[in-house]
């Protein structure tokens, strides 16, 4: 953020300008690279991307069709001794959200202690009344989360934000290893980073750890796993076709499934054969006319019905969106506190919510140094970020804060760290953020060593987001 | 594997054989075209490769005449025209898109690569000059995808449909190349087999690469009945009309083999094979040559309609 650029946390580079140790043998490396190519690897990056179809859409832009995340080749390093603290910090708060989730669509506990308001609950839509009363197969909600973090200082990282629906970008971090392996096998010899690449495989297991109680496993036989995918023109179609032949899986569509003898099957060229369990890319909202948005053309009639009879595992279950609301998202140090009995390992951004008068009232004095998010927004869009904001800017969206206030929530404007991208004049610092992927079944919780690492391109923006312009870049876990 | 995802390989490789189809009937077209001397006969050459590829109507509705570069452009890279060698290419590629995990790498990255180079080169109009280059170009994708078919596929349900789609349409596409000659060239009956010009058949053989093979076989010498034998009934030329249905018989085979059943389809292809290896080519002619090829392009959409619906490509 230009407002206090200079102040912010450079990972490479300590404050006197040395490389930190994390960076020591990468820079060591770097420095004694021909620069003319690198610049060649760089362009080569992005022709590679686009053979093998590495590409989003964005929407609302027609012209652009399908887009690269453009990707950074300098490497994002974490040591082993900052990833032990953030696992175990991840992996609390995993926990807590999966026991949230359990307890809001059963006994609601945390409501009646009193730590949760029920207005957190009330026209949220993210509840889905349909899920009271059900638990999934395995206890387990949230199957797949993303958890996104930000660093502020050398022992400062926070949670900026839980994705509990379906996280996206996991083929981003796999394809970026890969690509990275492919143009520097070297750097790999000489440095102990741990690998991802068995992210899928991890997947697969953990998905077919929650089979359903229709899934009888005769003869040795496995739990069939499916993809379901809104489609080619969804802008996360790649990661989709990706996973699924990753994992063997099927990749299907809403009009490839059909309810038969109380079994979600897939039209096969010989016939309709049971899926045990659905990772499913559509929103709960899509997922079944049926039971939820009637005009849905992607779900599948009876899904759900077939689901609460134990015929299938929907991953992650149909309203586990509560749990990533940002207005649940500023009672999550409480929330952790009510699940595990601990105090949070890892500290929530400080969040004023605007539908309390007192808030409101500090948020609106100070707009122009806070960022100021929807409170079911995602992606980047509708949000304010003060301190980059013209004053007309910050007065369009003071009005539509004070129409609707409980829409609202606000940030201060936090001085992300910074990692150098790669650049023609040389390596430049950017504001980056990290999303590790945490896969959760009854065996326990799994956390794939890095994650992404999204690098927002645009000197002092602070907009990681892909949809707006950031790229990524490859995360590097020190082994011991 | 889904029915939607044999579908989807099914079309993307009879989009592909279309293509390069196609880029072969501009190619005769345009070397017709130059040899002719007036416009009128220029015209006519253009109208019969958009009788062939069944553009010819959607044409007239939106031009005015003939011209060589406005036909071999509308054919090219007319947005427009479903039938266009870039919307066909594009379609591949979204099928193949659809489909990517039933294909390896190679496959995908052939196809995609293939429809990127294409998309470039027909992002501006064709001209004369680099028309050569773009139909190469054209050729080149469709052979190269199938190369990498047959090298990386394993041979299993997905390597059987793509290459039912490859010859469905092959068999299909010969067959109406043959059928517009014969329309074109001879409107009598009477005529079949008597009075023929040299140059309209050696094109007919030019529009499915067949030229120099008969030209080998037959040591130079041209007659209207060797060629439409060669072209119906030879099983070693590769886009003979035989040759395709035995490649859609052994791959339903494949099929039959790895369900464990046959489907309708299978029977419905035994009859109209069993007929074609019956037939000579003296039975063809005395029937009819423009009624055999009717009835063998009814029978082929049917054999295809017939495998959609057998192993279920549609909801």
């Amino acid at each position: 953020m230009s407002a206090v650029s200079g102040t912010n946390f450079d990972e490479m580079l300590d404050a006197d300008g040395s490389v930190r140790p994390a960076y020591a043998e990468f820079r060591d490396w770097f420095d004694g690279q021909d620069k003319a190519w690198l610049q060649r690897q760089d362009a080569e990056a992005e022709r590679f991307f686009r053979r093998i179809g590495i590409t989003f859409n964005v929407y609302g832009d027609d012209a652009a069709e399908e887009r690269l995340i453009p990707f950074d080749m300098i490497p994002r390093i974490i040591t082993a001794r900052e990833w032990r603290k953030l696992t175990r910090g991840i992996e609390q708060r995993v926990r807590a959200l999966n026991a949230f989730l359990q307890d809001l669509y059963h006994r609601q506990e945390i409501i009646r202690s009193g730590r949760l308001p029920i207005e957190a609950l009330r026209n949220n839509e993210a509840f889905l009344t349909q899920m009271i009363g059900f638990t999934p197969p395995g206890g387990v909600y949230t199957h797949i989360v993303g958890i996104d973090l930000v660093r502020t200082g050398p022992d400062d990282f926070m949670v900026l934000e839980d994705n509990a629906r379906t996280p996206s970008g996991v083929s981003y971090m796999l394809e970026n290893r890969e690509t990275m392996m492919a143009m520097f096998p070297e750097l790999f010899t000489r440095i102990p980073v741990r690998p991802v690449s068995d992210y899928p495989r991890r997947l697969a297991r953990s998905l077919r750890a929650c089979a359903p109680p229709a899934f009888r496993g005769d003869k040795g036989s496995r739990p069939v796993v499916a993809v379901l995918t809104p489609g080619i023109f969804n802008s996360a179609y790649f990661e989709h076709a990706f996973l699924a032949d990753q994992m063997g899986a099927e990749l299907v569509e809403g009009n490839d499934l059909r309810v038969v003898d109380g079994r979600v099957c897939m039209r096969t060229t010989t016939g309709y054969k049971a899926i045990d369990v659905i990772y499913r890319r559509v929103d709960d909202d899509f997922l079944d006319p049926l039971s939820f948005n009637p005009a849905s053309q992607l779900g599948i009639a009876g899904i759900f019905d077939v689901y609460r009879a134990g015929g299938i595992t929907i991953a992650n279950a149909p309203g586990t969106g509560i749990a990533d609301d940002k207005a649940i998202y500023s009672y999550m140090p409480e929330i952790v506190e009510f699940y595990t009995g601990e105090k949070p390992i890892l500290q929530n951004v400080p969040t004023w919510r605007c539908s309390e008068a007192d808030s409101l009232g500090y948020v609106l004095d100070n707009l122009a140094d806070l960022v100021v998010k929807e409170v079911h927004g995602s992606g980047g869009y509708g949000m304010l970020i003060g301190p980059t904001s013209s004053k007309k800017e910050i007065a369009e969206f003071e009005a539509k804060l004070r129409a609707k206030p409980a829409n609202y929530i606000a940030q201060p404007t936090l001085s992300l760290s910074t990692v150098p991208i790669f650049q023609k004049e040389g390596l430049a610092p950017r504001h980056v953020d990290l999303r590790p992927f945490v896969l959760v079944s009854p065996d326990g919780i799994d956390i794939t060593p890095g994650g992404l690492t999204r690098v927002a391109l645009k000197k002092g923006s602070l907009v990681v987001n892909s949809s707006q312009g950031g790229g990524t870049k490859d995360s590097w876990v020190l082994d011991e | 594997m889904l029915g939607r995802a044999a579908n989807g390989v099914f079309w993307m490789s009879r989009y592909l054989e279309r293509a390069e189809n196609t880029a072969r009937l501009i190619d005769v077209g345009f070397h017709l075209a130059l040899t002719r001397g007036s416009r009128q006969s220029q015209d006519e050459e253009w109208k019969s490769v958009l009788t062939t590829t069944g553009l010819l109507d959607d044409y007239c509705a939106k031009h005015a005449d003939f011209a060589g570069h406005q036909v071999f452009n509308y054919l090219l890279r007319d947005r427009d025209n479903p039938g266009s060698v870039l919307s066909m290419v594009e379609n591949a590629r979204t099928n193949a898109r659809v489909v990517r995990t039933s294909l390896t790498n190679a496959v995908w990255e052939t196809t995609n690569e293939g429809w990127m180079h294409l998309r470039d080169l027909l992002a501006r109009p064709v001209r004369e000059t680099n028309l050569g280059e773009v139909l190469t170009q054209i050729r080149r994708t469709g052979t190269l995808v199938r190369g990498a078919i047959e090298g990386t596929m394993l041979r299993n349900e997905v390597f059987n449909f793509s290459r039912i789609g490859t010859f469905i349409e092959r068999a299909d596409n010969t067959a109406r190349i043959l059928d517009v000659k014969y329309y074109v060239l001879l409107p009598s009956a009477a005529w079949v087999g008597s009075s023929l010009d040299n140059v309209q058949w050696d094109t007919l053989l030019r529009s499915v690469a067949g030229n120099r093979a008969y030209s080998w076989l037959n040591a130079g010498s041209m007659d209207p009945r060797g060629i439409a034998r060669f072209l119906i009934l030879d099983g070693q030329f590769p886009r003979s009309l035989i040759f395709s249905y035995e490649k859609i018989r052994s791959n339903m085979a494949g099929l039959a083999k790895q369900y464990g059943h046959e489907v309708p389809a299978h029977e419905l292809l035994r009859d109209a094979g069993a007929r074609l290896h019956q037939l000579t080519i003296e039975e063809i002619f005395e029937g009819g040559l423009h009624e055999f090829l009717q009835d063998f392009i009814g029978k082929t959409i049917e054999i295809g309609n017939a495998i959609a619906a057998d192993y279920r490509f549609n909801a």
